[in-house]
């Protein structure tokens, strides 16, 4: 049968659709070289690294680069807290309204992203909440919950309950329990999570631009330069170093998951 | 160490707080159920419906045309202004938008999840994934600016145009009214791509989670009954990857619904529902009637969301 080799069509497809993903996110590394500033000129006339040290004296980056680390590491905390807090609960038994906790921490992502900025903002309104660095973590928190969320629902699903059974049984107590035996079963589980959580977060600009007032993290910084073009190249170089920012988590994120397909305690 | 170590040994010691803790615990589930599904339970509730409502309640209000100020008075007549012709373009535009998006993400993301699903076996395996997860989490922004620069009339699509000496077909294309325009930067055609670009790995992930559980022997068995392989890909691939289509397509629709970056950076100056509620709450300081147009999404994610939960869509998630 021919169903271990793939037909050309389909070959040529997928691979097409995979270089359409990943050329146009190469084509910034070009540009964060070019010695043009002031069009998006293809070819660039000229390379150069003089960008990066332009780049590295402009204060407005590192304070909008150290505002997202703020943000984003506070909110993956709380969202981690939160998450694990949730899935263990969903997971541990079938009780009233368990469909209904899944979806409220589905809603967050699932309903776009405008809504969830544009209520928060008039909910601050309404309370007379003054912008701050805690409106922007409360927003980030409530959508960073759903990614560790569901990397702890999967990880609890496949370690079987009977471990937690022996541990009572062997006389340890829930507190032990949960320090010597699910605490190692989910923690590359909520690691990857938290680490999803950050990019997500440091990368957030819809809910963002509603709950930051006139502080800038670094995607509002983007954000503005897009709009209003002022220095094309030091965009260029941020655009640069947010990619290989945000690769790096997941791709740790990635080599934490793997392989964790098959049941922990189902008799190996 | 707690009690618990030595408790065979010496049985009549009294167990300390964290033990009796423990075991409160233990015989009452309800209650640590309760303690573990309160604090999320209360964070959502309070800061995320909580807020959902206050914006739902917006719209329910209207405002003064002459004042400027917010009347306080529960009304529908907020709502009875999205039925105006700008207003209803304004959601029809944008519908349109997000399903011709939501089809074309659905083919090109076919054949790049079935090939990941099916085919990809080992190191291939790992690069698939790579390659679906790193364009899915890097930086949304990062990918706008790119098509941006993509886009733009002295950038490399028009380059790559020129070099070919196929200028003249760009232009004819740009010169047809309604999707063309003075560049693709600032056309209906650009605002597509760049939306089929930013939300297609959302499209594959959940048809390549679908086309996995189709167990290859019945692949075989519709092909040894004689069906050719375009029949095979009609009548069995296809509706058995349904489910997986239906809860991307829950993605891929969503957000180009409420999305109002792209169209404001890649675009025409037609404006889609996202900039509209963007615009009435800032500059036109308008808020009942942004909540009224937030809720036209929420209402039609709420329908989708239910045909799709008909169809079996949540468990292919």
């Amino acid at each position: 049968m021919r169903s271990d080799r793939a037909p050309l069509g389909l070959k040529v497809a997928a691979i097409a659709g995979l270089l359409f993903l990943h050329l146009p996110i190469l084509l910034i590394f070009v540009y964060a070289f070019t010695t043009e500033d002031r069009s998006y000129q293809w070819p660039p006339p000229g390379l150069t690294t003089q960008w990066f040290a332009v780049t590295w004296n402009r204060p407005d980056v590192w304070e909008a680069l150290s505002l997202s680390v703020r943000v984003a590491s506070i909110s993956t905390v709380i969202a981690l807290i939160l998450g694990t807090l949730a899935a263990a609960a969903v997971s541990r038994t079938r009780f009233f309204g368990r469909e209904t906790i899944s979806l409220l921490v589905i809603l967050p992502i699932a309903l776009p992203g405008i809504i969830t900025g544009i209520s928060l903002r008039s909910a601050f309104n309404l309370a007379d909440i003054p912008f701050s660095f805690w409106t922007i973590v409360l927003g980030h928190a409530t959508f960073c919950v759903v990614v560790v969320y569901n990397n702890a629902v999967a990880r609890f699903r496949r370690t079987s309950g009977s471990l937690v059974e022996a541990s009572m049984d062997l006389g340890a107590t829930g507190f032990q329990t949960f320090r010597h035996v699910i605490l190692p079963n989910i923690a590359t589980a909520l690691l990857a999570g938290g680490m999803l959580a950050f990019a997500l977060s440091f990368d957030e600009v819809i809910v963002t631009t509603f709950t930051a007032g006139q502080q800038q993290t670094l995607p509002i910084w983007m954000l503005e330069e897009l709009v209003r073009p002022r220095q094309r190249p030091v965009t260029n170089v941020v655009a640069m170093v947010v990619v290989l920012v945000t690769f790096l988590p997941i791709l740790a994120a990635y080599y934490l998951t793997r392989g964790t397909d098959t049941v922990a305690g189902s008799g190996k | 160490m707690t009690s618990a170590d030595t408790s065979p040994a010496s049985p009549v010691t009294a167990p300390d707080a964290a033990t009796r803790l423990s075991d409160i615990l233990w015989r009452r589930p309800r209650l640590l159920i309760a303690l573990l599904i309160g604090p999320p339970l209360a964070w959502l509730g309070i800061v995320y419906l909580g807020a959902l409502f206050a914006l739902l309640a917006q719209s329910f209000f209207s405002i003064d045309e002459f004042s400027g100020q917010i009347r306080y008075e529960l009304t529908l007549s907020t709502y009875a202004e999205l039925f105006r012709a700008y207003n209803l373009d304004i959601i029809l535009r944008t519908v349109a938008m997000a399903a011709s998006v939501t089809v074309a993400a659905a083919i090109v993301a076919f054949p790049i999840a079935y090939y990941a699903a099916r085919y990809a076996t080992g190191r291939w395996k790992a690069i698939f994934y790579l390659g679906i997860m790193l364009p899915l989490w890097s930086s949304y922004l990062v990918k706008v600016y790119a098509w941006k620069l993509i886009l733009a009339k002295e950038g490399i699509l028009g380059w790559l145009f020129e070099t070919l000496h196929l200028t003249w077909l760009l232009e004819a294309y740009l010169a047809i009214p309604g999707i063309g325009g003075n560049s693709l930067s600032v056309s209906w055609t650009g605002t597509f791509l760049v939306f089929l670009y930013v939300w297609l790995p959302f499209m594959i992930l959940p048809v390549q989670a679908a086309l996995e559980r189709v167990p290859p022997s019945m692949l075989e068995a519709s092909g040894d009954l004689g069906a050719r392989p375009g029949q095979t890909l009609r009548h069995v691939l296809i509706p058995l990857a349904l489910p997986g289509i239906i809860a991307g397509s829950i993605f891929t629709f969503s957000l180009t619904l409420g999305d109002y970056i792209v169209p404001q950076i890649v675009g025409t100056s037609a404006r889609m529902i996202g900039q509209a509620v963007y615009q009435y709450q800032g500059t036109a300081g308008n808020i009942p009637l942004a909540a009224a147009f937030a809720v036209v999404p929420i209402l039609i994610m709420a329908v989708y969301l239910w045909i799709a939960k008909r169809k079996g869509a949540f468990d292919a998630l």
